[in-house]
């Protein structure tokens, strides 16, 4: 098994954790990552949930784990084609490098919902309309929150199930992660603006962790966040840049209107945009909402309709960053498994 | 004699075991999308009808789905069918088309229940 050689596509959370197992086990690992660094979107959020830890540093001890179990990294290099040579598999990245592997591992991540495409929450149009996204870019940059006037706001709303759960955009599926991603921004703007009111507008609250529901309860104990149950129908910018909203209060059955300083849209997460492409030229296949399709959900979920062909992480589907590198380390086990049952 | 109604009150329970499903089969006949709703409340927040007054369109469906035909036939007349419902709903429902069914249904029963 020493020989075989594995290709790891996506250098994000996923592909370095599983990169970093398989090379322990002594096979030979080329980990292949599109831009000039690994960590993949971690390297733009500031703080993860369900603890508030830092993703800096979660990602610095993979990339640590990763170069002392002796991947080979190559950057700026990306995989438009994986097909089959024989026995082995043929990997072509953009400019003519190709790669040569016994088994390939597409860890290839998700794409962040395109809120513009939810026109009528006007993304794009008004500034004071940002996403869950920016919310992290801009506390990782500037350690604070404030209007495109400058000042801090004095009420925020978080709109939960932006580009999920809507046949409108096409996804019907949860992301899963949004619902736990907006209590944890909504505290975070309570604890650095305290006299901040935020209001979290949602159709479910899906806190399916252990610890999420605790999270909840210390949003609403401590920091008096109010959930409203109605989803948005629309917003609108005023003359002052303040975005009136429109949503339903559907517990007490009536419309309801509210001026807000910020709106924060909880994005979805969407097939990764390199999938598409990389199931070109071979069998894989995509499930119904657009994730690489595993042949069984229960006892081979990273593998996928192409033998020799793997999965770990947001490939998949939606994933919290603890189940990406749990998934991860699944991968890798059934890879080693794939050398020891189907090649001696 | 005395009116003693009032000791014994009608139930105020959704009662599910005389359903009345007359308006219901129908709609979900011609639109069965409407089976979906989660009842998000966009519909209600967008309403033009239900801005002004106490018209919420999320509670017709809801009704609908309990059989409580009476309360509907009344509260179907302020909808002014400008279709906003239907463009922001997630479950990508025609709100629109479900209540213009639920008034052909009931124009029907009326029918039915006028005497030649």
């Amino acid at each position: 098994m020493n020989n075989k050689h594995v290709a790891v596509i996506g250098g994000g959370i996923a592909g370095m954790e599983a990169a970093s197992v398989l090379a322990r086990q002594g096979l030979k690992v080329t980990l292949i990552e599109k831009q000039a660094n690994t960590g993949g979107k971690l390297n733009d959020w500031d703080h993860l949930f369900p603890d508030f830890s830092s993703p800096d540093e979660l990602v610095s001890s993979l990339a640590t784990k990763t170069k002392d179990s002796g991947v080979n990294t190559v950057y700026n290099t990306e995989i438009s084609r994986i097909e089959r040579a024989g026995k082995r598999f043929e990997l072509r990245a953009n400019q003519d490098v190709r790669f040569y592997a016994d088994a390939v591992l597409v860890a290839s991540g998700f794409n962040v919902f395109d809120a513009t495409i939810k026109e009528e929450y006007g993304y794009g149009l008004f500034g004071n309309v940002i996403t869950s996204v920016d919310f992290e870019k801009r506390m990782k940059k500037h350690g604070q929150l404030r209007t495109i006037q400058g000042t801090a706001p004095k009420r925020v709303a978080i709109i939960h199930c932006v580009g999920s759960r809507d046949a409108k955009v096409g996804n019907t599926y949860c992301s899963k992660v949004c619902c736990i991603t907006g209590i944890k921004q909504a505290i975070e703007i309570s604890e650095m603006l305290p006299d901040c009111e935020v209001f979290c507008f949602y159709m479910d609250l899906r806190l399916y962790g252990s610890t999420f529901d605790s999270l909840y309860l210390q949003a609403q104990k401590r920091h008096k966040i109010q959930f409203i149950r109605g989803r948005l129908s629309e917003a609108a910018e005023r003359a002052d840049k303040s975005i009136q909203i429109k949503a339903e209060d559907t517990l007490q059955g009536r419309p309801l209107r509210m001026t807000v300083d910020m709106v924060i849209l909880l994005v979805g997460m969407e097939p990764g945009a390199s999938t598409s492409q990389l199931i070109q030229k071979n069998q894989m296949t995509v499930d119904e909402n657009g994730f690489l399709k595993s042949t069984n959900m229960h006892c081979a979920r990273n593998q996928s309709t192409q033998e020799g062909i793997f999965m770990a992480g947001t490939a998949i589907c939606p994933m919290a960053v603890n189940e990406t590198i749990e998934n991860a380390r699944s991968a890798a086990t059934e890879i080693i498994h794939f050398f020891e049952n189907h090649r001696p | 004699m005395n009116d003693l109604s009032f000791l014994k009150p009608a139930s105020r329970q959704i009662d599910f075991d005389n359903f009345d499903d007359r308006l219901l089969l129908y709609v979900l006949q011609y639109e069965p999308s409407f089976f979906t709703c989660i009842s998000c409340g966009g519909c209600t927040a967008t309403c033009s009808a239900g801005n002004l007054t106490n018209f919420n369109v999320r509670k017709i469906g809801l009704w609908l789905r309990r059989g409580e035909t009476e309360k509907l036939s009344e509260e179907i007349q302020k909808c002014m069918f400008c279709g906003k419902c239907t463009l922001v709903c997630p479950r990508d429902i025609n709100i629109r088309n479900v209540i213009l069914l639920i008034k052909k249904r009931i124009a029907m029963l009326k029918n039915e229940n006028t005497p030649a």
